[in-house]
């Protein structure tokens, strides 16, 4: 694969849509010019804030002595639940289960509990660990299974998806499997770690940034912990150095205690944790435990499943909601299930809040959905692509459209779009190959698995689907533009930049991309649900068009022409017989007072959810997309290698596809990551062992395939009216991973001669290979 | 006496001179707190991330070479007489973009940038070294750098295209090599340093001569040589560990002499010194080699710090101890040899006094009737702490095993030889028998731990396993004797 492409703009007009076009901040990266919440110089008299955290998984707060952090050198004072002059609570659900101090009672270990601001950060942070705090120590679950064990609650209302017969589908069924899958977490491991500065103002005013996907979640958690209006609160984020989910919520605590910190002392305050801390205190992917029984006939087609996901939500309710419920909505990946009950188990563990993580759920969903076809290909002897085909859904009329929620799928892509990559990659080939060395090799055995992706687009948070731009045109012909969306390394900014210059027809370089902020788009959605490009490039459009209009207006009145006469191209204006640059008729046009800014909007048509029937088409359209890896596994050690993947994913019409490349490559490996190497393991104390990259391992140079094939599905378009026709893609190539894991399980299985689903739990890593083929070989 | 209080290098292009440099001072706080160079970012500051990689130069028998190293748990005390370059000195010809910078903006390299700095200076020091390099050559030059976004590949393909924006004789630091060595030639004036405060105080001995008086004088002073596990002691632990000894940069500690009985290596060597000399006259161990941190930290850490520190997850222990390795300790002028397994006495206790400082390693030579091995177990393939490794070394004399060396770590409180295996194969004939019971006697010598690394149960059966693999790859029956990772 090239990545050396050159860009170029194929039309007149530089950096327009559908053209590959490098990140708006590529030469700032590579020169360290870029600008990070860390990097922006600090006023003289800042001070820095750290958190205090508890050292027991559950326990009544006794009394905490603060004596000494308060007296430790540099030291300016402490912040407890008792400094908060307004609700003591961060919860973006509006539980109130989440409080950024708790006060009688901690929930995991490395709960904050207090913060100490200091002259430096080194300070604060030595002192953090001299407070004396006494516990009455409670009993805590950890996981989902200890917390069902021991009768804790759920965190928020769980969800049920019903549609057929199910105790009838099971009462007919020809075959049928009980079984489980053990889910692990995935922590972010975004390279910039979380960090809010805070800047008091007059008034109740206070400015933060905050490396935050969600700034008007910020501002409005900010404000309702101080106490003061949402207009008092300005949260600014020029880019962050990585989201994944992680600064969707998690960002809040950082953003209020710097808040609260600098107005309590009226001083800038900052707050970063260092990555020990980012990763004890902040939330992670969801962990499940998916009980799954699957009701099937000789061809291997679905005829019931009913599904159980308990999952490891944490302390508090955070995203676990629509996170939990994502899953449900993903249980089907591709799949038509006759007859199904999938339910939710939203369980409360000693364990930080569980948050949003690409995919949301989905991914886990997926892997269920994948574990099922795999059991049933074992139980018939059959290649599990075979199965997958059998059971993919189908078109309008067949009957074999409707999913679990009710939702009918119209956009299915699939059949082509496997066909095309089973080509290309030469699975039937590859597989029987595979086949026959693994049948000659003693110690290393190969697996293929190629797994399709169907991903649905839309918040199911049907209000989140909102979006505002505001785009001003200076009387030098300069483009100032802004939107609701943050830049976390997606490219969102490019995209939405490249859409303003087709709509305006002018030069990539005239439009200035800036900092994303509370104060010039108001109520704005979370960077998330890979809903960016969507719902931003949409409203950037809507206050595109607008001026276009407005110039078009001005144009037709001033040179007494039809408005249609009047065409914007190439960085010119085509006036009836006159052409002026894009430039002077700005100037004209201010000159003639002419409202040059405009702000944009959109919602997403179509979608509706009525959670508590679990009914409704909660998305928009579906992405897909499919991937197929090949992997050898070392049945000595457990040590694997990814020999080849090949991928095809559906972006509908790009607006970028090197941009898109960009993230179905870096997904793929993120997903991989999950399924393998990335390892969360508590202690029995409740503390979390792995809580940096000395200890969690994510993915590295040498871990990608050895050869890898990544493909655009280049004629796709989305069938809905989506900006350009595109399909959003920060999410659903993060499920295209889960053919390694596949993969890795046939490999398994070969030392068993595929008479057994070897039912790896995730991560695969390789311990779990090693025992799995250790436990085959011994006989099951 | 004459010492100098102030710590003196080269910052990009200018001369710095920084006073009272406390011993746990680092050099990304110096760059980001103190001159405000915000290009180098702090990822996880443990050396783990790469996200802080700047460029060291240094003078070492009068060759100036750059090496990347991680500024988040390098000492600043460790820097006199070096040259720093970090992402603000980069710059192409006629102020544009470095062919390396050129090539990862064509290449689309960077997503969210926060890891791109650090990764621009590890393919910088690649590219240098070796403008034209293979996908693996890359893979292992980025093994410390940690990219969250891309996948690697836009990376991996602007490191092997960035040649074709421009050559390294072109590149301004050779252009300004023969200066820079003068630089740093006239930086060297032969006097101890000693500043900061007392209670924790830097102290870079002029000689070994003189770390052996320094020693004398603070005996529970920290010896710092490549800051690899010691900054972490500071970064994550916030350890006091002034007064701190620093000396990474004596040259007589860091000679590699091989002779006829065998190799001799100095406490101060890196692995990367290492590398050739080790590899050359230790075949087997060349894949083994690769597998140690990423390299950055292979730069830095050295084979003396990875034995003094007593970890029993050290990654060059296990190895050394199959071969027989003898390390040699110094107090003032009195020397003293040991075996390298006699050194590990158990967790967190080592044979070592407190004014003693570990001075070489020697390994002796192998003979032909030495079957050698040499195993690395992690979660991850690179830049990872092993879950258990193994060195390996049997003698055969007419099918018979005579002798019997069988190391591991990741197995007990220590790097440890596995008496009961070594027993049960010593005096049997060479073959699966023997190495089945060897492997049976595994778990009389090893009740391992479970933590997250490993299980227990995972620990002894790969390290059985690990037994098995060796007797395959040296069996001449058979056929089968890939070892998927090394290949």
């Amino acid at each position: 694969m090239k990545h050396d492409t050159i860009t170029k703009a194929t039309q007149t007009v530089s950096g327009t849509v559908h053209t590959n076009r490098h990140h708006d901040s590529a030469e700032k990266h590579v020169t360290g010019r870029a600008e990070y919440c860390d990097d922006i110089g600090e006023p003289q008299g800042t001070l820095h804030a750290y958190l205090g955290v508890s050292s027991v998984a559950h326990g009544l707060i006794k009394s905490m002595d603060l004596s000494a952090v308060l007296a430790a050198p540099g030291v300016v004072g402490v912040l407890t639940a008792d400094d908060i002059p307004g609700e003591n609570d961060i919860s973006p659900t509006g539980l109130k289960d989440e409080p950024v101090f708790p006060t009688e009672k901690t929930e995991f270990h490395g709960q904050p509990l207090f913060a100490v601001v200091a002259e430096s950060r080194n300070a604060a942070r030595r002192a953090a660990e001299l407070a004396k705090i006494d516990y009455e120590v409670l009993l805590h679950a950890l996981d989902p299974l200890e917390a069902q064990e021991a009768g804790h609650p759920f965190v928020t209302a769980p969800l049920k998806l019903e549609r057929g017969e199910i105790e009838q589908g099971f009462s007919v069924a020809d075959h049928w499997i009980k079984g489980q899958i053990k889910i692990g977490g995935q922590d972010h491991m975004y390279l910039e770690g979380q960090i809010a500065f805070a800047i008091p103002g007059e008034d109740d005013d206070v400015v933060v940034h905050c490396s935050t996907q969600h700034p008007s979640e910020a501002q409005h958690m900010v404000a309702h912990v101080l106490g003061v209006p949402s207009n008092a609160v300005t949260v600014n984020v020029r880019r962050m150095g990585g989201g994944f989910g992680g600064k969707e919520s998690q960002m809040n605590l950082f953003a209020a205690v710097a808040a609260v910190a600098a107005k309590k002392w009226n001083c800038p305050v900052k707050i970063r944790p260092d990555r020990d801390q980012d990763m004890t205190a902040t939330g992670k992917r969801h962990d499940f435990v998916v009980d799954y029984n699957v009701a099937f006939d000789e061809c291997g087609r679905i005829q019931a499943v009913d599904g159980v996901f308990a999952a490891r939500c944490g302390y508090s309710a955070d995203l676990s909601g629509p996170v939990t419920d994502r899953a449900l909505l993903h249980a089907d990946n591709a799949y038509f299930y006759p007859h199904v009950r999938l339910r939710s188990r939203p369980m409360k563990t000693n364990t930080v809040s569980n948050t949003a993580f690409r995919g949301f759920g989905g991914p886990q969903g997926v892997v269920a959905a994948e574990r099922m076809i795999e059991e049933i290909a074992y139980a018939l002897g059959k290649d599990p692509l075979e199965v997958r085909k059998a059971n993919f859904y189908g078109v309008a009329g067949d009957g074999r459209t409707l999913t679990p929620y009710h939702q009918e799928v119209e956009d299915n892509i699939l059949p082509r779009l496997i066909s095309e990559l089973e080509e290309t990659a030469e699975y039937q080939a590859r597989r029987n190959a595979i086949l026959a060395f693994n049948k000659a090799s003693k110690v290393i055995k190969k697996g293929i698995a190629l797994t399709p992706v169907k991903f649905g687009i839309s918040f199911t948070a049907t209000w989140y689907n909102q979006a505002g731009a505001l785009i001003h045109i200076y009387n030098d012909g300069s483009i100032h533009l802004n939107h609701g969306g943050t830049e976390m390394g997606q490219g969102l900014n490019t995209k939405v930049a490249q859409v303003v210059a087709d709509a305006l027809q002018v030069d990539f370089e005239r439009i200035k991309i800036t900092k994303t902020t509370t104060e010039k788009v108001p109520n704005t959605s979370a960077t998330a649900a890979s809903s960016g490009t969507d719902l931003n490039g949409m409203a950037a459009l809507d206050a595109a068009e607008q001026l276009k209009a407005r110039l078009t207006d001005f144009a037709a009145e001033h040179w007494s022409v039809d408005p249609e006469t009047v065409t914007f191209r190439n960085n010119m204006v085509q006036v009836g017989q006159d052409v002026v640059s894009f430039s002077d008729l700005v100037r004209k046009a201010y000159m003639a007072r002419v409202h040059l800014s405009a702000a944009g909007f959109y919602k997403t048509p179509k979608i509706h959810w009525d959670r508590a029937a679990g009914k409704g088409r909660p998305f928009y359209y579906y992405a897909y997309g499919a991937s197929c890896s090949e992997v050898s596994i070392d049945t000595l050690t457990g040590e694997y290698r990814v020999e080849r993947a090949d991928i095809l994913h559906d972006v509908g019409r790009s607006l970028n596809p090197v941009l898109d490349k960009g993230q179905v490559e870096g997904a793929f490996i993120q997903g991989m990551g999950w399924l393998t190497t990335e390892e969360l393991w508590w202690d029995k104390a409740g503390r979390l062992r792995t809580h940096a990259p000395s200890t969690y391992k994510i993915p590295l140079a040498s871990d990608r395939p050895r050869v890898f094939n990544v493909n655009l599905a280049d004629w796709s378009e989305n069938r809905e009216l989506t900006i350009k026709r595109s399909k959003a893609v920060g999410e659903p190539p993060f499920m295209l991973g889960v053919s390694v894991f596949e993969a890795l399980s046939m490999a398994v299985a070969s030392v068993a001669d595929y008479r057994e689903c070897p039912r790896l739990d995730a991560p695969a890593t390789p311990e779990r290979v090693l025992l799995a083929v250790e436990r085959l070989k011994a006989g099951g | 006496m004459n010492h100098r209080t102030e710590i003196r290098f080269l910052l990009n292009g200018r001369n710095v001179a920084v006073k009272d440099v406390e011993a746990d001072a680092t050099l990304l706080d110096f760059l980001r707190l103190d001159r405000r160079l915000m290009g180098t970012k702090e990822g996880c500051a443990e050396g783990d991330c790469g996200a802080c990689t700047v460029l060291v130069g240094r003078l070492q028998y009068g060759q100036l070479i750059y090496e990347t190293v991680n500024a988040c748990i390098r000492f600043m005390a460790s820097l006199d007489g070096c040259h720093v370059v970090t992402i603000e000195h980069l710059r192409g010809e006629n102020g544009q973009l470095h062919p390396i910078q050129q090539a990862m903006v064509n290449c689309h390299g960077s997503q969210c940038g926060f890891c791109t700095p650090g990764f621009v200076m590890s393919l910088y020091a690649l590219w240098m070294a070796n403008p034209e390099p293979t996908e693996t050559e890359v893979e292992t030059a980025i093994q410390g750098n940690l990219c969250r976004c891309t996948g690697y590949q836009p990376i991996i393909a602007a490191a092997m295209a960035a040649n074709r924006y421009g050559t390294p004789a072109n590149d301004f630091l050779t252009k300004e090599r023969e200066a820079i060595t003068n630089r740093l030639t006239a930086l060297r004036d032969g006097h101890r340093v000693v500043c900061g405060p007392k209670d924790n105080q830097a102290i870079v001995p002029s000689s070994v001569d003189d770390l052996a008086d320094v020693l004398a004088e603070f005996p529970q002073a920290t010896l710092v040589a490549g800051s690899t596990d010691v900054g972490l002691w500071v970064t994550k632990f916030m350890r006091p560990i002034g007064p701190a000894v620093f000396i990474a940069h004596l040259e007589e500690l860091k000679a590699i002499t091989s002779t006829e009985s065998g190799l001799e290596i100095g406490a101060g060597v890196t692995y990367t010194e290492a590398q050739a000399s080790i590899c050359e006259a230790f075949p087997h161990l060349e894949a083994y080699w690769d597998r140690i941190a990423g390299q950055q930290v292979r730069n830095m850490g050295t084979i003396g710090g990875n034995i003094a520190n007593g970890s029993p997850i050290g990654d060059t222990p296990p190895v050394l101890i199959a071969l027989e390795a003898q390390i040699t300790l110094r107090e003032g002028s009195v020397i003293r040899r040991l075996p390298l397994e006699d050194f590990f006495i158990e967790y967190g206790k080592q044979d070592r006094a407190p004014c003693e400082f570990v001075e070489s390693i020697s390994i002796p030579r192998t003979s032909p009737n030495q079957r050698h091995g040499a195993y690395k177990i992690s979660k991850r393939r690179d830049e990872d702490i092993s879950s258990g490794a193994a060195g390996f070394n049997v003698t055969v004399e007419y099918g018979i095993i005579t002798a019997a060396i069988l190391a591991f770590g990741g197995m007990a409180g220590t790097p440890k030889r596995a008496a009961a295996a070594e027993a049960a194969l010593t005096g049997q004939p060479w073959g699966q028998a023997a190495f089945t019971a060897a492997g049976k006697a595994l778990e009389t010598d090893f009740q391992p731990l479970s933590d997250w690394r490993a299980s227990a149960e995972y620990r002894i059966t790969v390290a059985r396993n690990l037994l098995q693999r060796f007797f395959l790859a040296h069996d001449d029956q058979s056929a089968d004797a890939t070892d998927l990772l090394s290949a």
